[in-house]
C-alpha cells in the first residue's frame, strides 16, 4: 500500500516529469500565458495520461513486440482526438486560446514517456497511480508557471485583477516579456534550480569537468 | 475440432507468443477497430455541440464585421433590423433567387449537393473548392434608404484549411469596407494572422477592379503598393495567395461576378 501511495507522490516533486525528467517541456511553454489555459492543459493531459496508461496497461501481457510503440501510439492519439473534440464542443473558447496544443498532447513525450517506462510493465492500478501522479506533477509545474506568468505578465489571476494597472489608476506596469515563450524557459529554470538546491540528490554528476589553464598545460 | 468454440480460439490466440506473426496481425486489427470506434462514436456524439459553436461564432464575427466597418458610430446605432436583409442570389445569372427562403437556405450544405451545386472546371476553380452551391446569400444593409454595404460570404483554401470570410463592399460595388475571416484553421501564429482585427484593418478602402473591370485587388508579400495591393504576413505567402485566389473566385465568372456586373450597370437597384 505504501508503495503504491509512492507512485501517486514521488512524481509530485521528487521525480517531476518536467523538472527532473525534463519532458513535456513544449506545452509547458505554449500554455502557460494564463492560469485557465494552464489549468484545461493539465486536465486534459492528465485525463488522457490515466487513461491510456490503464489501457495499456491492461493489455500488456499480450502487447506484439513488433509494433509495440504503434499501438500505444495509436491507443494515446485516439484518446486525444476524443478530448480534443470534447473541448470544442462544450469549452470552444478554452479550444481555441489552447488551438493545436491539445492535439498536440499526442507527442508529448510524458505520455509515451509513462506508458513505456512504467504502464508497459506494471499492473492497472499502480499504473493508473503513476499516471496520475505524474499528471498531477505536470499539473503542478503548469499551474505554477502560468501563475507567475500571468500574474506578472497583465496582473490578474484567472482573469481577476490582483495588481492594479498603471492604465486603471494602480501602479503596476506589466511586464510583457512574461508573455513570450522565452520567460517560461526561464520560470521552469528557476524551478529546476531551486527543486535540485533543496534535493541536491536530483542533479546529475558532471559528465566531464572543466580543466583549470594550469593542468591543460601539464597534461 | 468440429464444434467451433469462440472462447477457446480466443484463448489460444492469447496463449501465442507475443513476436508471432498472426497474433501481431490480429493484435493490430483489434487495436485500430477499437480505436476507430471510440473516435466514431466521440465524432458523432460531440459534432453537433461543435457545430453548435462555430455557428454561434459565425453569428457573433457577423455583428462584429457590422460594428467595426467604416461607417460612423452614431449612424450605427441608428441601423435597426430592417436595414439588415438577406437576399438569395442565383450566382450563374447574378440575379436574386426569388422563390429561396434565406432563413432556411444553407449554402454549405447545397454545395454538398450535387443537385444544388457546380462542380467547377479545375483550371477555373482558383479557391480550391471543388464544388459551388448554385444559390449565395448577400447581407444588404441600409442606411435612409441609401445602400451602404453590401456583405457576401467567401471561402476558399488556405494552406492548410477552408477560409470562410465575409467580404463587405461599399455601395459602389468596388471599394472594400472590410474582409473578415470566421472560420480557419491556418497556421496558429502564422497564417492564422489573417484573423487578426490589425491585418483585418488593412482592407478598407482597397479597390476590388480596375477601370478595365479586371479584378487586381490582391495580398502580395511583403507590404502593399497602391490601392490593389495589401501586405501579405511574414511567413504566410501560401495563406496570402490563397485569400487572393478566393477573391478573385468569388468577384469572377463562377462567383458574384455577374452578380457585380448587374449592380454595376444598373440593372439590379438595392
Amino acid at each position: 500500500m505504501k508503495q503504491a501511495y509512492a507512485h501517486l507522490t514521488d512524481p509530485l516533486i521528487k521525480a517531476n516529469p518536467i523538472t527532473l525528467h525534463i519532458l513535456g517541456i513544449c506545452s509547458a511553454l505554449a500554455v502557460t500565458t494564463s492560469v485557465s489555459t494552464a489549468l484545461t492543459m493539465s486536465a486534459a493531459l492528465t485525463v488522457v495520461l490515466v487513461l491510456s496508461s490503464a489501457m495499456i496497461s491492461a493489455i500488456r501481457h499480450h502487447m506484439p513486440t513488433a509494433i509495440r510503440l504503434i499501438v500505444q501510439i495509436t491507443i494515446i492519439a485516439s484518446l486525444v482526438i476524443v478530448m480534443d473534440l470534447f473541448l470544442k464542443a462544450f469549452a470552444f473558447e478554452m479550444s481555441k486560446r489552447l488551438s493545436i496544443f491539445v492535439g498536440l498532447i499526442v507527442t508529448n513525450c510524458l505520455v509515451l514517456g509513462r506508458a513505456e517506462a512504467f504502464a508497459r510493465r506494471n499492473p492497472v492500478w499502480p499504473s493508473v497511480l503513476d499516471a496520475l501522479g505524474n499528471g498531477l506533477g505536470y499539473s503542478i509545474i503548469l499551474l505554477t508557471v502560468g501563475t507567475i506568468r500571468e500574474l506578472f505578465g497583465v496582473g490578474t489571476l484567472l482573469g481577476y485583477e490582483i495588481l492594479p494597472l498603471v492604465e486603471n489608476g494602480g501602479w503596476f506596469r506589466p511586464m510583457h516579456v512574461m508573455l513570450l515563450a522565452p520567460s517560461a524557459f526561464f520560470i521552469v529554470g528557476f524551478l529546476v534550480w531551486v527543486i535540485r538546491s533543496l534535493r541536491p540528490e536530483q542533479a546529475e554528476t558532471p559528465e566531464f569537468r572543466i580543466l583549470s589553464h594550469d593542468e591543460t598545460a601539464q597534461s | 475440432m468440429a464444434d467451433f468454440n469462440p472462447i477457446r480460439l480466443w484463448k489460444r490466440f492469447l496463449a501465442l507468443p507475443n513476436d508471432d506473426l498472426g497474433k501481431t496481425l490480429v493484435f493490430a486489427f483489434l487495436i485500430t477497430f477499437v480505436a476507430s470506434v471510440i473516435v466514431s462514436v466521440a465524432a458523432v456524439t460531440l459534432t453537433p455541440f461543435y457545430q453548435q459553436n462555430l455557428d454561434r461564432e459565425r453569428q457573433a464575427r457577423m455583428e462584429e464585421m457590422v460594428a467595426s466597418l467604416s461607417v460612423m458610430s452614431d449612424i450605427l446605432s441608428e441601423l435597426k433590423i430592417d436595414d439588415f436583409d438577406v437576399r438569395i442570389v442565383d450566382l450563374s445569372s447574378g440575379t436574386f433567387a426569388k422563390d429561396i427562403d434565406p432563413t432556411s437556405y444553407n449554402q454549405r450544405e447545397a454545395a454538398r449537393d450535387p443537385n444544388q451545386s457546380l462542380s467547377l472546371p479545375r483550371d477555373s476553380d482558383t479557391a480550391g473548392i471543388r464544388q459551388r452551391a448554385n444559390f449565395a446569400p448577400v447581407y444588404i444593409l441600409r442606411r435612409d434608404q441609401a445602400l451602404e454595404l453590401i456583405v457576401f460570404p467567401v471561402r476558399g483554401v488556405g494552406y492548410q484549411s477552408m477560409l470562410y470570410a465575409f467580404l463587405a463592399l461599399e455601395a459602389d460595388a468596388n471599394t472594400i469596407a472590410g474582409l473578415s475571416f470566421y472560420e480557419q484553421g491556418e497556421t496558429p501564429g502564422v497564417g492564422a494572422r489573417i484573423t487578426e482585427p490589425d491585418w483585418q484593418a488593412l482592407w478598407p478602402g482597397k479597390t476590388l477592379a480596375d477601370e478595365n473591370g479586371d479584378i487586381r485587388i490582391s495580398v502580395v508579400r511583403g507590404s502593399g503598393q497602391g490601392r490593389f495591393e495589401v501586405d501579405g504576413i511574414s511567413g504566410a505567402t501560401r495563406t496570402g495567395n490563397g485569400v487572393s485566389n478566393m477573391l478573385h473566385f468569388w468577384l469572377g465568372d463562377f462567383g458574384f461576378g455577374p452578380f457585380l456586373k448587374r449592380i454595376q450597370a444598373g440593372e439590379i437597384r438595392l
